[in-house]
């Protein structure tokens, strides 16, 4: 066949049918990709609140907490078989991150301690800030946070006169991370549903009369 | 296969390999480089843009007026951008999340368009598909080695494998630095090995 010329026509056909042609093809991969890019979305989330939260039977819906103007937070409770409140994930964010803006899923215990983290999304330096995704929970000097409870614990880095090491080069990284960190408790703590928080030896105390939904 | 055929495989991977010779496409080489793994991937991902966007392009090539040739082209490759990068987000979501922007960046990546224009729109289906393939496997094996470069020298670990401990890793091959440094030395060592 020989080569189409260039005359107004059939660049005009060639274009148009090129362009219909992709948009035809895009549009039927969107649809068949749809579902699983929700899916897989979903479970990243699902898989990070199961991270830092004890053992749970089922979550409660989302609940959107503002802990300042124009900043909410989506809380996930979690109850056992007996409908107890056993604790709650924390969607959390800093904006003051080295790069960019730092997202956090942080569980709390029913006592308000932290029970784990784990980093959502980061673009610290690597090798420096992005050592967050483990440096928090590593029992090393002052470094964990598990445990704490940001009511009683001073959570800022030791050089702002708190209780936690920063990582190593990367003070405004483990900054932001705490500021996360204190933002996820204080959506936990107005969160007026969870119970105030009570002496840790005493687990046994009935509860569940402020958790059920 | 006959011998020909062999050598546009060969070609690509060698004699013009995209990264080693005609250090086309730098800014995805370098950025998404710091693990053997993003580097693989990254190259995968080209790769099928590479062969699909060849291949469509050869069996249009006389269809497309001369004239808008170039709008054409761009509009073919986006689509099989666009195509790679939701079944990416759908399947590999953790691969996705790590190359991030230089998914869609592919569309602009030069050696793309640049074996479309020199190749493809002048030769056969089948060649088409072979220069695709071959440079697909030129840059994959390139951004595959920078990629395990850095990694070892950065953080002591081949394919995430730990071979020495990560303390005693030079940080800055994991930075925009170390890229330039490990591709300037690969480049060297590709030239002379070339030229034995």
């Amino acid at each position: 066949m020989k080569k189409l010329t260039s005359s107004f026509k059939n660049m005009l056909i060639s274009l148009l049918s090129i362009s219909v042609f992709s948009a035809l093809t895009l549009g039927s991969v969107y649809t068949l990709t749809k579902e699983p890019i929700e899916k897989s979305k979903n479970a990243k989330q699902e898989n990070a609140i199961k991270e830092v939260l004890p053992k749970f039977d089922h979550l409660s819906a989302t609940e959107k907490i503002p802990v300042s103007a124009g900043d909410t937070l989506n809380v996930y409770k979690a109850y056992d078989k007996n409908n107890v409140f056993v604790g709650a994930a924390v969607e959390t964010n800093s904006k003051k991150g080295f790069a960019g803006d730092i997202k956090l899923m942080v569980g709390f215990d029913r006592n308000g301690n932290i029970i784990n983290y784990s980093v959502l999304e980061q673009k610290e330096t690597p090798g420096l800030g992005s050592k967050m995704t483990d440096w928090f929970k590593t029992p090393n000097g002052k470094r964990d946070i598990r445990g704490k409870n940001p009511a009683i614990n001073n959570l800022s880095v030791s050089k702002d006169g708190g209780e936690i090491d920063a990582i190593t080069a990367a003070t405004i990284s483990s900054r932001a991370f705490l500021e996360a960190v204190n933002k996820a408790y204080r959506a936990y703590a107005g969160n007026s549903n969870a119970p105030k928080a009570q002496d840790a030896n005493s687990g046994a105390s009935p509860i569940s009369k402020t958790e059920q939904k | 296969m006959s011998n020909a055929k062999f050598k546009i495989i060969l070609n690509g991977l060698i004699n013009e390999n995209p990264t080693f010779v005609l250090i086309l496409g730098m800014c995805p080489t370098l950025a998404t480089t710091s693990s053997a793994i993003n580097g693989f991937s990254m190259g995968l991902a080209t790769s099928f843009v590479l062969i699909g966007s060849n291949v469509a392009i050869s069996l249009l090539k006389n269809l497309i007026p001369d004239k808008v040739r170039i709008p054409a082209y761009v509009v073919v490759i986006a689509t099989f951008v666009s195509v790679v990068e939701m079944f990416m987000q759908a399947y590999v979501p953790a691969l996705y999340a790590s190359l991030g922007i230089f998914i869609p960046l592919i569309v602009v990546n030069c050696i793309v368009l640049g074996r479309a224009e020199a190749f493809a729109s002048k030769n056969s289906v089948f060649d088409s598909a072979l220069d695709g393939i071959g440079i697909g496997l030129g840059f994959t094996f390139a951004l595959t080695l920078l990629g395990m470069v850095r990694e070892f020298l950065g953080t002591g670990k081949i394919f995430s494998m730990s071979v020495f401990p990560d303390k005693y890793g030079m940080l800055i091959f994991i930075l925009a630095p170390g890229a330039f440094i490990a591709l300037a030395y690969l480049i060297a060592i590709m030239n002379k090995l070339r030229k034995a």
